[in-house]
């Protein structure tokens, strides 16, 4: 049946920020589904609060509202917009859950406005655990033994049935958020508190452990004439007990005969009838008992996942654009393969070549965190790799990770054999390196397999790696023979530990190995195992390799390097970048180039480019895509951190670089020539100077005067940037924090207390700069530009001290060089500018900029690149925007229990969000609330502010008193209140004995906080405070003017304002001219 | 995990050679060269009988991982001549798992060989065609091998089944796991054996047949002396032109009314019964992924195919057989019936063993046709 023509427009719900659990894979596949829906000539309207997704691109919705996704907003633009259906299974759980609480409220009956994709009736089945066991019942498979509870006394009732360990699972949450696995009775009412407090529904499973058994996914799609086929089957390398997102993964499944994969493809079409999902794509998770083939139903998600993603990625099946198609009620078969372009869609992708996933973790940054993994996910991205064999495929991820390994080697660390058996035992980052450890102390596979859980089918070829790598280090440069280099190769070992083992340097040995005949070739990926002839450019490497099975591409073409897996401080935003920068070479009529590993971006699907390249992002996989496409130039500069690392390698190699000379990069991050340049242009920074050890430190630091702000050189992210108020802390910082050394020194900046900081973004082409925009941040300085939330246009510089921002900007881009963007950070203090940073790159607030300003930065920048100039292109600075735009992060902190929640000059948000409203203090309040902190409208507000701010909280306390709010305040806050007639309570600082601040917190006593702070003994409490309301999901606002922008928002809401409107109403009344171009 | 394997070396007809390492039994061996696109069933693949003569290469590169579970054979023996693979899994990873793939290679005599660019070999077979070749773990003259490739005989024109068939008729009880067995009064079904399949009595069974299984060659007064109520024509090796016995004792068969049910070379031996026609494919279909379109429903069902020769669809005009089927990739004929006769058949393999089970609910299909089709007792 072709599609539905009963529907007209169609809402689309996206996933919002980034959070852990829920990332970019969201917006790969809300673009794919508008993009195949918008094909079909539906109006779409979209909701997403997530400003740098590629999705949120006002080409291409209809109707683009940067919105908070909660019932309430989206209420707002149901009743404006008036669509005929809603999809939600495509924006996480996010969207299926704004959804459900939509139907609840007769939202959507009100409205006449079908669901499409999933019914609510069947996502109750799918998500509610205990209609999920009963259908499982009912058709005849196995789920693992378990209890609801709804209380905690319920719930210890319930433990007492299942025994320990036991696995506990918050309904309807997403990355297994607030669940775990307890091991005793405390631990057990720990997690069961907080699981009934996490989910939205109150509810929690407690299920019987299956600890040690094999884990599987399988991606099935159906369609509503009931064609069922499975995209994809996955095998979990690390056994059931680590959640799927932070498990090694390997695609398809190694270890299933013929007749036990069929019952677990049978099952699964079983379940996906059973629960009723008419259309669209599903994952569902089984366990397997690895002694008798024991089959457990552990959950299905009925909607597009991180895995189904992944699938999409893994076979070059675009899952999330067929269940779109398949939504609007076409067939499988009326769907044609995008790859073969010849064959239906209905059929299986049959792979010819092994695909694993490694989670990225972040644990450095939430330190005293523990990083055993369990059923609650903590990575925060993930690469993936493709290689013809396990070995090839494991170690290329590996390298792909950028986590500074080289592959399966190791230190070769001799534990003793009950502290390895630990090791092994614990499912935690580093276990794979424990794992190498034991092999080469001779432990054989059977041994390991019994200590960790793996299937000694991934073991053995684990323990021939090790063995290998043992084995290179016997051999020398001189007598490396042809055979012996293309078995290392094919095994996956790169050219950096092979040169490392023969003690050559890393382009000796190309050259050699090269000479040797024994070089790289690339295959593509097809769907079809090369049973039918591919028409997508979609490639990976190997060493497993005859004869090249497509040519380089002919014309004029550019590489694009990408970001690699998502870290904290290197996400989406660059991808967004890689992304625009392609589809500007493509309409320019050169060739694009993609060369990425992560997974759940938009940059790798196949569409987006001429080519993809499939593959990790170090110097050797990136310069033999070069060697082969000789492609006219590379971007370096949209990928945040990891291609620029690449950029002097690059070079050296004599790959043409294009935009900014990567000269520039070193002038920009080169601390003496930065002053020079800075000195030149008569710009000022803060008192600063440079370390390679603690004695340089303390000099340095007594120079400049505390407090100080200290970081190592060329980090992303404000990787171990800290504030130091002491020569004590500063002893501490250099002997634990960093490793100095003479290449890469410690730089120690005069932190600027009390001022504000400002980011710029600009684009250059050599002659002319155009400002994009200037942010002012609202939180105090000292947080991570990150971590800031902040607003375009400033709303507390004067018109003078823009025009100076914009000015110093101007010069330094020209002085630099730059072609192409730029990002600056300043501070002001007074009325005196101090230049921060110059990074010649993207920024992480191109997208933000780009959707509050309506013009694609990223597009023209790579225009410039390619050589035009700004004045042909016609791009004029925007003066102001007629709108406010505010953008504020989101933080993982509750996925890390025990870290410390307070904010600094290093990046802990995993995303972010923007709140766009004509007024600032509604794009405050909409900011907030899409951030997950929806400022409150009643109860007691807790102050307490530094003496500077002690006369301004005085108007903000009586504000709010007027609102219907009670107060409560530490002493000092107290005392100025009472003195001005306000009726408020007093309460201790946590110094002050208890009941304090933080008992007030805990105890949700309070529905906003304000907390200015200043310098370290308060910093500590601050800390505190900021941790809890964290912990306790209550906003805080830290500045004052953060607090009177809160205090109106709280004032509109209150008012029932807070109209919901599009991005492209605003650009249409805005004095801009957004360069349009299609997606 | 060691890499002691002797060489090995697959010459195909036009002169190219493969290197790689002898994980098999020894010896030399002549074939022509298949790719089988299914990702897991490398054992009922070795077992098939429609392999006989024939060389697999696996196209996924990661062989051999779960081992072998004897009683996932497909029939008593290896058919297909060697397995050409990019890497066997040394260690076998099942619980169920009884030896090693490499070890039952060796005991079972199929040459094996690993090391192979696979994908290489499937992309050459996809452009050239099915090609002939030789696999040997004792003699590296590409030149002498070549014309070793050359001489040997092609697919067409061969009767295969003639070498696989059973030598006596026998009767078959195992059902399907779970299922029930047939009792006395159950409808009596003979089976053809062109090379038939374990699964497919299985479920021939477990449906509710009692099932007789005779070889190629019967003649249809001695199939009509065992007086049955249905009448199966299994799969197998070699071109269906060729079993012109087999022709005649089925078109007798079928023409007196007994409902009838042919899968692969059954199917296309029915094919040539009524006057229809087959030819042989470029690289025919081997895999457990096709999609296959039941005309008229746009029901799709996927399912797991070998065979390198088909039905011309051209052909079934004035057989009175109608297609019911077709697949979803090429658009060739999967599936045809009679117009007027209680007779169909599908080119693929319902049985599954390996593949998806979809397609199994047409056992349940001919089971009923039979019972419409018995005569009431008078």
């Amino acid at each position: 049946m072709p599609k539905r023509t009963d529907l007209d427009s169609i809402l689309v719900i996206g996933s919002g920020p980034i959070i852990i659990g829920q990332a970019c894979e969201f917006d790969y596949s809300g673009t794919q589904a508008i993009k195949a829906l918008k094909e079909d000539g539906y109006r779409i309207v979209l909701v997403n609060s997530n400003p740098a997704t590629i999705m949120t691109d006002p080409e291409l919705a209809d109707a683009t509202y940067v919105e908070p996704i909660t019932p309430e907003f989206v209420e707002k633009i149901i009743a404006k917009e008036r669509p005929d259906a809603i999809l939600p299974t495509l924006g996480g759980q996010t969207a299926l859950n704004t959804a459900l609480a939509l139907h609840e409220n007769g939202v959507l009956e009100k409205y006449d406005v079908e669901m499409i994709g999933a019914r609510a009736d069947v996502i109750y089945k799918a998500e509610d655990r205990d209609k999920f066991r009963k259908a499982m019942d009912k058709i005849g498979l196995n789920s693992a033994p378990s209890r609801i509870a709804r209380t905690l006394t319920e719930a210890k009732d319930a433990v007492k049935e299942m025994g320990m360990p036991c696995v506990i699972r918050p309904a309807f949450t997403m990355g297994g958020s607030g669940g775990g696995i307890a091991f005793n009775q405390e631990e057990f009412e720990t997690i069961a508190a907080r699981g009934i407090r996490l989910s939205p529904v109150g509810e929690i499973l407690i299920e019987q452990s299956l600890i040690g058994w094999k884990e599987f996914e399988m991606e099935v799609m159906r369609d509503h004439e009931d064609n069922c086929v499975i995209v994809c089957s996955i095998e979990n390398l690390d056994p059931m007990g680590v959640h799927t997102g932070d498990s090694i993964t390997v695609a398809p499944a190694q270890t299933l005969t013929d007749r036990e994969f069929q019952r677990m493809r049978d099952a699964s079409f079983a379940i996906m009838r059973e629960i009723g999902v008419e259309t669209g794509g599903s994952n569902v998770q089984f366990a397997v008992n690895p002694s008798n083939g024991d089959l457990i139903v552990i959950e299905m998600n009925p909607r597009v996942s991180r895995s189904s993603a992944l699938a999409s990625k893994a076979t070059g099946f675009p899952i999330a654009k067929f269940a779109a198609k398949l939504a609007v009620g076409y067939t499988l078969d009326e769907i044609q393969n995008d790859i073969t372009k010849k064959t239906p869609a209905c059929f299986e992708p049959s792979i010819d070549y092994v695909v694993t996933k490694m989670p990225r973790f972040a644990f450095e940054k939430f330190p005293m965190s523990d990083s055993t993994l369990g059923t609650q996910m903590k990575s925060v991205g993930e690469t993936m790799a493709i290689g013809r064999t396990f070995e090839e495929s494991f170690q290329k991820a590996l390298r792909g990770l950028e986590v500074g390994r080289t592959g399966f080697s190791g230190k070769k660390r001799d534990f003793a054999a009950d502290e390895l058996a630990y090791k092994l035992a614990r499912p935690a980052p580093g276990r794979l390196f424990a794992i190498y450890d034991a092999f080469v102390q001779r432990y054989n596979v059977m041994e390991v397999a019994r200590l960790t859980g793996i299937d000694p089918w991934f073991l053995a070829f684990l323990e021939r790696l090790a063995q290998t790598d043992v084995e290179m280090d016997q051999h020398n440069f001189a007598d490396v023979t042809a055979d012996q280099l293309r078995t290392w190769k094919q095994r996956g070992f790169s050219d950096v530990r092979i040169a490392q083992a023969l003690g050559c340097g890393e382009i000796e040995l190309r050259k050699k190995r090269q000479d040797m005949g024994v070089n790289v070739g690339y295959r593509l990926v097809d769907t079809c195992a090369g049973e039918f002839a591919a028409a997508t450019p979609y490639l990976y490497s190997s060493y497993d390799f005859t004869r090249d099975e497509v040519a380089p591409l002919e014309g004029k073409k550019v590489v694009i390097l990408g970001g690699g897996p998502n870290r904290i401080g290197q996400g989406i935003e660059f991808d967004y970048c890689c992304v625009h920068a392609s589809l500007a070479l493509r309409e320019m009529g050169i060739k694009s180039i993609m060369v990425n590993s992560n997974p759940e971006t938009v940059s790798t699907d196949f569409d987006i480019s001429d080519r993809l390249y499939f593959e990790p992002l170090t110097t050797e996989d990136v310069l033999a895509i070069c060697e082969r496409e000789k492609p006219d130039g590379v971007i370096v500069q949209f990928g945040g951190q990891t291609p620029l690392n690449l950029a002097s390698s690059l070079a050296d190699a004599g790959v043409p670089i294009m935009g900014t000379p990567v000269e520039a990069i070193d002038r920009a991050e080169d601390r003496g020539r930065f002053s020079e340049m800075l000195d030149k242009l008569g710009l000022l920074a803060p008192p600063n100077g440079m370390a390679t050890n603690t004695e340089e430190a303390l000099a340095a630091a007594h120079r400049i005067g505390f407090p100080v702000l200290v970081r190592p050189s060329y980090v992303l992210g404000g990787r171990a940037m800290e504030i130091i108020y002491d020569a004590r802390d500063l002893e501490r910082y250099m002997k634990e924090t960093v490793v100095a050394s003479a290449e890469r020194p410690v730089l120690i900046d005069r932190f600027l207390e009390d001022a504000i900081e400002v980011d710029v973004d600009c684009v250059c082409d050599g002659k002319r700069v155009v400002v994009c925009a200037v942010m002012e941040h609202i939180e105090e300085a000292g947080i991570h530009s990150g971590d800031s939330t902040c607003v375009i246009p400033p709303i507390s510089l004067s018109d003078s001290l823009v025009q100076q921002i914009c000015d110093s900007t101007r010069a330094m881009a020209l002085e630099l060089g730059v072609i192409g963007l730029m990002n600056v950070q300043l501070a002001v203090r007074g009325e005196t500018l101090y230049v921060l940073e110059v990074n010649p790159r993207a920024s992480r607030t191109v997208p933000y900029v780009a959707k509050a300003t309506g013009v694609a930065y990223a597009r023209i920048a790579t225009q410039v690149m390619a050589g035009q100039s700004l004045d042909e292109l016609g791009v004029e600075e925007i003066v102001s925007p007629q709108h406010m735009a505010v953008k504020a992060p989101a933080f993982p902190f509750a996925k890390f229990p025990g870290a410390r929640a307070d904010l600094g000059p290093e990046m802990r948000s995993t995303g972010e969000v923007m709140g766009i409203d004509k007024d600032f203090s509604m794009a405050m309040a909409k900011a907030s609330s899409a951030a997950g902190r929806t400022l409150p409208t009643e109860g007691k507000v807790f102050l307490t502010v530094k003496d500077a701010d002690k006369r301004s909280v005085v108007m903000v306390a009586r504000q709010l008193t007027s609102l219907g709010f009670s107060l409560v305040a530490t002493d000092g806050t107290y005392k100025v209140l009472q003195r001005h007639g306000l009726e408020c309570e007093r309460i201790n600082k946590v110094h002050e004995g208890r009941p304090h601040v933080v008992d007030l917190i805990k105890n949700r006593e309070v529905t906003l906080i304000i907390n200015t702070p200043l310098g370290k003994v308060t910093r500590y409490d601050d800390g505190m405070i900021r941790s809890e309301s964290y912990q306790a999901n209550i906003p805080c606002l830290t500045t004052m003017s953060a607090a009177m922008a809160a205090v109106e928002g709280i004032q509109a809401l209150k008012l029932g304002a807070g109209d919901v409107c599009s991005l492209q109403e605003y650009y249409a009344t805005s004095a801009v001219n957004p360069i349009s171009v299609g997606v | 995990m060691g890499n002691e394997h002797s060489p090995a070396i697959l010459v195909l007809e036009d002169g190219t050679a493969y290197y790689g390492q002898s994980v098999g039994a020894s010896g030399e061996r002549a074939f022509e060269l298949v790719f089988n696109t299914s990702m897991t069933g490398y054992q009922e693949i070795l077992t098939d009988p429609s392999y006989a003569g024939q060389g697999v290469v696996m196209t996924y590169p990661q062989i051999g991982n779960y081992g072998v579970c004897l009683e996932d054979d497909e029939s008593d023996r290896c058919w297909a001549d060697a397995m050409i693979m990019r890497e066997m899994s040394p260690l076998a990873s099942n619980y169920r798992a009884e030896m090693t793939l490499g070890a039952y290679l060796q005991q079972r005599d199929v040459l094996g060989i690993e090391g192979i660019d696979t994908r290489d070999l499937t992309l050459k077979l996809r452009d050239q065609g099915a090609l002939r070749a030789v696999l040997s773990t004792e003699f590296f003259d590409v030149a002498a091998l070549t014309e070793m490739a050359k001489g040997h005989p092609s697919l067409e024109g061969r009767d295969l089944a003639a070498n696989v068939t059973c030598k006596s008729s026998y009767q078959w009880d195992e059902s399907l796991p779970g299922f029930g067995k047939p009792g006395a009064d159950s409808p009596h079904l003979v089976c053809f054996d062109f090379g038939v399949k374990r699964n497919i009595l299985r479920c021939l069974v477990a449906c509710g047949f009692r099932v007789t299984v005779v070889p190629a060659s019967t003649s249809a007064a001695d199939v009509l002396a065992l007086q049955p109520d249905a009448l199966f024509l299994s799969n197998g090796p070699g071109d269906p032109a060729a079993v012109t016995y087999a022709h005649e004792s089925v078109r007798t068969l079928v023409e007196g009314g007994l409902a009838t049910f042919g899968i692969c070379l059954g199917h296309q031996i029915l094919a040539h019964a009524f006057g229809a026609k087959t030819y042989k494919m470029k690289f025919g279909h081997h895999g457990a992924n096709h999609p296959v379109v039941e005309s008229n429903v746009g029901k799709i069902d996927i399912t797991t195919q070998n065979h390198s020769f088909a039905v011309d669809i051209d052909s079934l005009k004035k057989s009175g057989l109608v297609t019911t089927h077709v697949n979803g990739n090429d658009g060739t004929l999967a599936g045809m019936e009679h117009s007027s006769l209680p007779v169909f058949s599908v080119q693929y393999h319902p049985e599954a063993a390996p593949g998806p089970h979809d397609s199994q609910h047409l056992f349940q299909r001919f089971f009923h046709l039979v019972q419409a089709n018995k005569k009431p007792v008078a």
